[in-house]
């Protein structure tokens, strides 16, 4: 599958306030942009428009899976492997319950065991979240997030509360996703520790 | 597992885990019938004049309890974006909670009427009657609660709103449900039982339309 993202004149107003406007840019398979900004400037927001949660006040968004456009904002979720700045861990619910039923839920016949493992997991394995540290809720959000087997990654603050070791995890799970043909889009901070290209929105007006 | 299933199983367990309502809704339900009696007084023929009544009022609110943290949990700590973005529609997400909301809460408080009728000395064939309305009408209070939810999810105390948007609607199924009981005790043909049925089926498959579009609105602002 080859994917392309073409954003074009984006307009985004929040609480009668544009956060951004006429922004595009435009994102090829295989590639991750690193997203840029102070806090206010709409990194979230954006992240939203692309999931297709928010409505853009102006602008496209489009997605092309082998040249063929995928217009409706609902269809393009389909591709979106979503990684929020709340970890959606619940508290009642242990580490390999909740990616079991997250595997299911999205259908995607990963192997839940190899993503625990991948991402540290394995002695948490049957602990409740709410036992879990916040950089270990992160990490399982990050196995959740490969167990999506979606090509396009949307992260919001990929690197909060991880540990070094933690965040050389994520390069590492970035590059090969973008390795294997997928995108990635990242709202950081911090340096991902990735090539990757740099989009930088504006301050709040 | 498909992932229907997935989500209706998982929703189950956390309303049956601690902190998950379910337990807390029948707890409910069986401490206010208990009080009816003890507060109407020893009465056995008024006791089983009002039995249906107090039983379907008690079951709905109890249903309530459970109701508000339907979507709102799932909001709150980001899971429902998760679900939104899943290869399942709104509408399908919405039947299955809805479903998980219903096996956990409103088949344990039709089971659990049925040893409670006991304190209003209600017949054997009223009791009957009583379980088999409870049976029908509580999808419809699942199903109307659940756009109720899904409408106020993104309103912080939002349970205390939901009563007031949920229960006028859940008036036909009071109505009917206590009429079934009353007119099995009257003797009379029970005609009620075949509206409440209409009016379940009516809300079940309705229902999740309009809670889908209440999350897609919420989610949206």
């Amino acid at each position: 599958m080859n994917l392309a993202l073409e954003v074009r004149g984006l307009t985004c107003i929040r609480g009668q306030r544009a956060l951004f406007r006429d922004l595009s840019f435009s994102l090829a398979a295989g590639r991750a942009l690193a997203l840029q900004g102070p806090n206010g400037a709409g990194k979230t927001s954006l992240l939203r428009l692309l999931a297709g949660f928010l409505r853009p006040a102006g602008g496209t968004i489009c997605l092309r899976t082998d040249g063929a456009e995928v217009a409706d904002a609902e269809e393009r979720g389909k591709f979106i492997g979503w990684l929020a700045h709340q970890d959606a861990v619940k508290q009642q619910l242990g580490v390999r319950e909740q990616l079991a039923f997250f595997t299911q839920l999205y259908g995607s016949g990963r192997d839940p065991e190899e993503a625990m493992r991948t991402f540290g997991l394995m002695p948490l394995a049957e602990l409740p979240g709410q036992y879990l540290s916040a950089g270990q809720k992160r990490r399982l959000a990050l196995a959740r997030l490969q167990l999506s087997a979606r090509p396009l990654w949307l992260l919001d603050e990929p690197l909060a509360a991880l540990d070094s070791a933690g965040k050389k995890l994520v390069a590492e799970t970035v590059t090969t996703h973008c390795a294997s043909g997928g995108m990635v889009l990242a709202a950081t901070h911090e340096d991902l520790g990735v090539e990757c290209e740099t989009l930088r929105l504006g301050a709040a007006r | 597992m498909n992932p229907f299933f997935a989500l209706l199983l998982r929703d189950i367990r956390l309303a049956v885990r601690a902190g998950g309502g379910a337990a807390l809704a029948l707890a409910f339900f069986a401490c206010v019938v208990t009080l009816v009696p003890l507060g109407v007084g020893a009465d056995m023929r008024l006791l089983a004049r009002v039995a249906g009544g107090v039983l379907w009022v008690a079951a709905v609110l109890a249903a309530l309890l459970a109701l508000d943290r339907l979507f709102q949990a799932d909001y709150e700590d980001g899971s429902l974006d998760l679900i939104v973005l899943s290869p399942l529609s709104l509408e399908v997400t919405a039947l299955a909670k809805t479903a998980a909301h219903w096996l956990a809460t409103g088949l344990p408080l039709t089971v659990l009427s049925a040893l409670l009728a006991v304190l209003f000395d209600l017949s054997l064939k009223a009791t009957g009657a009583l379980v088999l309305s409870l049976l029908i009408g509580t999808p419809a209070v699942s199903a109307i609660g659940a756009v109720g939810a899904a409408l106020t999810l993104s309103i912080r105390r939002g349970g205390l709103i939901l009563p007031l948007i949920v229960l006028p609607l859940l008036a036909p199924a009071v109505i009917f449900g206590s009429g079934a009981v009353l007119a099995v005790q009257d003797g009379l043909a029970n005609g009620a039982l075949y509206f409440l049925a209409a009016f379940s089926l009516v809300s079940v498959v309705l229902s999740p339309f309009a809670a889908a579009a209440s999350v897609r609105l919420n989610l949206a602002s």
